[in-house]
C-alpha cells in the first residue's frame, strides 16, 4: 500500500520490481486465443506471459484490435484461451466447469465496461444488486451492501433513478458500484473512460485508484488514454496479440 | 432468490409495456378458452353433489347384443340389471334409474314439457341432493308404489310460483304425483342424474320393465363400490356374470355390458375393445394432446416475442454472466419470467372466463347449465399455466443460457 501511494506520488509509470508476497492475482502461462471463423483464423493473443501482483495497478495500451479486450476476457475467466494456462489467485483454472468459473468471476472480480452494461430495465440500485443475486443473502443485506456501494461512487442520491435518468458519468458510476459491491479483489475495466468527456473519466480514473489504494484491489485497466495510464503502477503494451516490451 | 427473480420479472414486464401486453392478452385468450372447456369437462364428470361419491361410482351406460350377423346396442334394460347385477361383492349401495325422457304437462293451463326420471329409492342413498325442502322417497315407497315425485327449484318455481311445494300434486303425463322434496336444479349435462322430476319405477303404466328378455331399454344402473380399490373387482364379477344371461335370440351369441367411469366408457367406444375393460387413459391422453396442440400456436407466439425479446437483453445476459449467474441461473430466470407471465396471464384468463360461463350459463343452451369456476377447475388452470410457461420459455432459457458472455456482451453494445 505504501508502496503504492508512494509510485503513484510520482506520477510515473514503473513496473512493480519486486512480485508481492503470496500468490500472484492473476497469472498467465502461455496464452493463446484463436478466433475461427468459416475462413479466417484470427490470432487475438499469442505466447503471453503476464502475473499481476496482487493490489498492483496495471493499464493494457495498445492499438485497436491488438487483443486487449481479449485479454482481460481471458483474465475475467468471461473466455477461454485456446492454449495455455490461467490461473487466479494462485488456483489453475482450466479444469474448471462453467458453473465453477461463474461462482469465482461471481466471488472474486468486478467488471466495468466501456458502454456501462446497465440494465435499463432495472433502478440504479437494482443494478447494483445484480452480482449479490448469485449469492445467499437477505434482500436487506443486499440494499445494504448497494447502498454502501452507492456512496463509495457518491451517488447516494440517484438509487431510484433508471440509468437513461443519469449521465454518462454517472452511469458509469453505478456500473464501477456494481463491480464493487461484491468486494471482489480484482477489477477489470475495459476503456472505462472510453464514453466519458475527459473530466468524467478523471472522475471514474479517481475511484479506480482509490480503490485500488484504500482497500487494496487489484485493477486491470485497458486504455487509449496516456495521460490516464501514466497514473498507474505498470503498463502492459500490446501489439499484434504479443506483449511488446 | 425467487424473490428477487419475481421482482425482476415484474419491472421488466412493467418497463415493456407493450410486450407484456401483447403476450398476456395470447396467454389470457388460450388459458381462458382451455378453462372454459376445463369447466364443461368438470360440469359432465366431475365430483360434486349430488355425485360426491364420483370416484367409486361406475355406471353402465350401454349394452350391446352381439351376434355374427346382428348388433344391438343401447342403454341397459331394468330387468338385465335388476335380476342379474345385484348382490355383487364389495357393492356398497346399487342403483337403477332411467335415462331422462320427456313429458307433457298441462297443469295450470299451459303445455309444458318436462324430463322426467324413473328412480328406485336406492337412487337417494347413493346420490347426495341437497334437499331445498322436504326429503326423497324411500325403496318402501317405490315397492309399495306410491306417485311421489322429487321435483327441482325450477319446477317449483313454475307450479307452486317457488312457494312451498311438498305436499301439494304434480300432474304430468295423465298421472298425479304428490311432491315429497324439492332439490336444486342440476344441469342435463349430467345426464345420468339430472331431471326435472324424479319418480319412483312403480309408477310406470305397465311392468313391462320387469320381464327378462328386457336387456336393452332405457336404463342406468350405479354401482358405488366400498373403495376406488374394489372396481376392477365389481367390474371383473360384472362381466363373468353377464355370460349366465339368457340371450333372447339365437341372432346373439354374446352380451356386453361393463360398469365403467364416464371417461372409461368414453374411451371403451371410441378407442378400445368395445368388448372389455377400458382404461381411462387413452381418453385423457386425447384431451391432453388436444390441450397441447391448441396451446401450440400461442406458444410459438410466445417463444417468438421472448427470441425477438433477446437481442434487446443480450447485454444483460453478457453482464449477469460475467458477474456469476452460471447457466443453470439464467435458465432459472428466464423460466420463472416465462412462468410468472403465464400466471398473470392465467388471472385474466380467470376473469375472462368467468364472463364467458356466465354468458353461456345465461344463454340456457342446455337446461340448467351451471358452469363455475370452482377450486378444481381453477387448479386445472393454473396447471395449465405453468405448463404452458415451462413449455414457451424452455427453448428460450436454453437459447439465452448458450450465449457466450463474451458475445452477449459485444451484442449488447450495439
Ligand atoms: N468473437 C470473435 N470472432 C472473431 N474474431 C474476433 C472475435 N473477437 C475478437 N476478434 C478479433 O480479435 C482481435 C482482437 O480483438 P479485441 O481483443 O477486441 O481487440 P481490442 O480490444 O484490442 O480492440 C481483433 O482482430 C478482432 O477482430
Ligand atoms: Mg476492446
Amino acid at each position: 500500500m505504501n508502496l503504492a501511494t508512494a509510485l503513484k506520488a510520482q506520477e510515473t509509470p514503473r513496473i512493480v520490481a519486486a512480485a508481492p508476497a503470496g500468490p500472484p492475482a492473476i497469472s498467465l502461462r502461455g496464452v493463446e486465443k484463436v478466433y475461427r471463423t468459416d475462413r479466417i483464423e484470427t490470432v487475438a493473443l499469442q505466447s503471453l506471459n503476464l502475473e499481476v501482483g496482487s493490489g498492483e495497478f496495471l493499464s493494457i495500451m495498445g492499438p485497436s484490435g491488438c487483443g486487449k479486450s481479449t485479454l482481460l476476457n481471458v483474465m475475467g475467466l468471461l473466455d477461454r484461451p485456446s492454449n495455455g494456462e490461467v490461473s487466479l489467485g494462485g488456483r489453475v483454472v482450466s479444469s474448471y466447469r462453467d458453473k465453477d468459473l461463474a461462482a469465482l468471476r461471481n466471488k472474486e472480480i468486478g467488471f466495468v465496461f466501456q458502454s456501462f452494461h446497465l440494465i435499463n430495465d432495472l433502478t440504479v440500485v437494482d443494478n447494483v444488486e445484480l452480482p449479490l443475486l448469485y449469492r445467499t443473502m437477505s434482500g436487506r443485506e443486499r440494499r445494504r451492501l448497494a447502498l454502501e456501494a452507492l456512496d463509495r461512487v457518491s451517488l447516494s442520491s440517484r438509487v431510484h433513478h433508471f440509468p437513461t435518468q443519469l449521465s454518462g458519468g454517472q452511469q458509469q458510476r453505478v456500473a464501477v458500484a456494481r463491480a464493487i459491491v461484491g468486494k471482489p479483489r480484482l477489477l477489470l475495466a475495459d476503456e472505462p473512460t472510453g464514453n466519458l468527456d475527459s473530466a468524467m473519466g478523471d472522475e471514474i480514473i479517481g475511484i479506480l485508484t482509490e480503490l485500488n489504494e484504500r482497500d487494496g484491489a487489484t485493477v486491470v485497466m485497458v486504455t487509449h488514454d496516456e495521460r490516464q495510464a501514466a497514473k498507474t503502477q505498470r503498463i502492459v503494451r500490446l501489439f499484434d496479440g504479443r506483449q511488446v516490451h | 432468490m425467487l424473490r428477487s427473480t419475481l421482482l425482476i420479472a415484474w419491472k421488466v414486464l412493467t418497463r415493456r409495456k407493450f410486450f407484456a401486453g401483447v403476450s398476456l392478452f395470447g396467454i389470457a385468450f388460450t388459458l381462458g378458452v382451455l378453462t372454459v372447456a376445463a369447466a364443461l369437462f368438470d360440469q359432465v364428470v366431475g365430483a360434486r353433489p349430488p355425485e360426491v361419491n364420483a370416484h367409486r361410482t361406475i355406471g353402465v351406460y350401454s349394452v350391446m347384443l352381439g351376434g355374427e350377423h346382428m348388433q344391438n346396442n343401447g342403454p341397459g334394460g331394468y330387468a338385465l340389471f335388476d335380476r342379474f347385477t345385484r348382490g355383487i361383492p364389495n357393492v356398497e349401495l346399487m342403483s337403477i334409474h332411467s335415462m331422462p325422457y320427456s313429458v307433457f304437462s298441462y297443469q295450470g293451463g299451459s303445455r309444458r314439457k318436462l324430463y322426467f326420471k324413473k328412480t328406485d329409492g336406492e337412487f337417494w342413498n347413493l346420490l347426495r341432493f341437497d334437499f331445498l325442502e322436504g326429503g326423497p322417497y324411500t325403496e318402501k315407497d317405490v315397492a309399495e308404489g306410491r306417485f311421489l315425485a322429487v321435483i327441482n327449484e325450477a319446477t317449483r318455481e313454475r307450479y307452486f310460483a317457488g312457494g312451498p311445494a311438498v305436499g301439494k300434486t304434480l300432474e304430468a303425463d295423465g298421472q298425479t304425483f304428490t311432491v315429497a322434496g324439492v332439490v336444486p336444479n342440476l344441469s342435463l349435462l349430467r345426464f345420468a342424474v339430472g331431471a326435472d322430476v324424479w319418480v319412483p319405477h312403480t309408477t310406470s303404466r305397465s311392468t313391462r320393465y320387469r320381464l327378462e328378455s328386457e336387456l336393452i331399454g332405457g336404463y342406468t344402473a350405479f354401482y358405488l363400490a366400498r373403495s376406488k380399490a374394489d372396481i376392477p373387482g365389481i367390474q371383473a364379477e360384472f362381466v363373468s356374470r353377464m355370460k349366465t344371461v339368457p340371450l333372447p335370440s339365437k341372432q346373439y351369441d354374446r352380451i356386453v355390458a361393463v360398469p365403467e367411469t364416464v371417461l372409461q366408457n368414453v374411451s371403451r367406444n371410441l378407442f378400445g375393445n368395445r368388448d372389455a375393460v377400458a382404461s381411462s387413459k387413452p381418453i385423457l391422453i386425447a384431451l391432453a394432446l388436444f390441450t397441447v396442440a391448441f396451446m401450440v400456436l400461442p406458444t410459438l407466439n410466445l417463444v417468438n416475442l421472448t427470441v425477438s425479446r433477446t437481442l434487446e437483453r443480450s447485454s444483460e445476459i453478457g453482464v449477469r454472466r460475467a458477474f456469476g449467474a452460471s447457466r443453470g441461473a439464467l435458465v432459472w430466470q428466464f423460466l420463472v419470467e416465462n412462468v410468472f407471465l403465464t400466471f398473470l396471464g392465467a388471472a385474466f384468463a380467470f376473469v375472462f372466463a368467468g364472463i364467458t360461463l356466465a354468458v353461456l350459463n345465461r344463454a340456457d343452451l342446455l337446461p340448467y347449465m351451471q358452469l363455475e369456476l370452482n377450486a378444481r377447475v381453477m387448479a386445472v388452470g393454473l396447471f395449465l399455466a405453468l405448463f404452458f410457461g415451462v413449455f414457451s420459455g424452455a427453448y428460450p432459457a436454453y437459447r439465452l443460457s448458450r450465449l457466450d458472455p463474451v458475445t452477449a456482451l459485444r451484442g449488447g453494445a450495439h
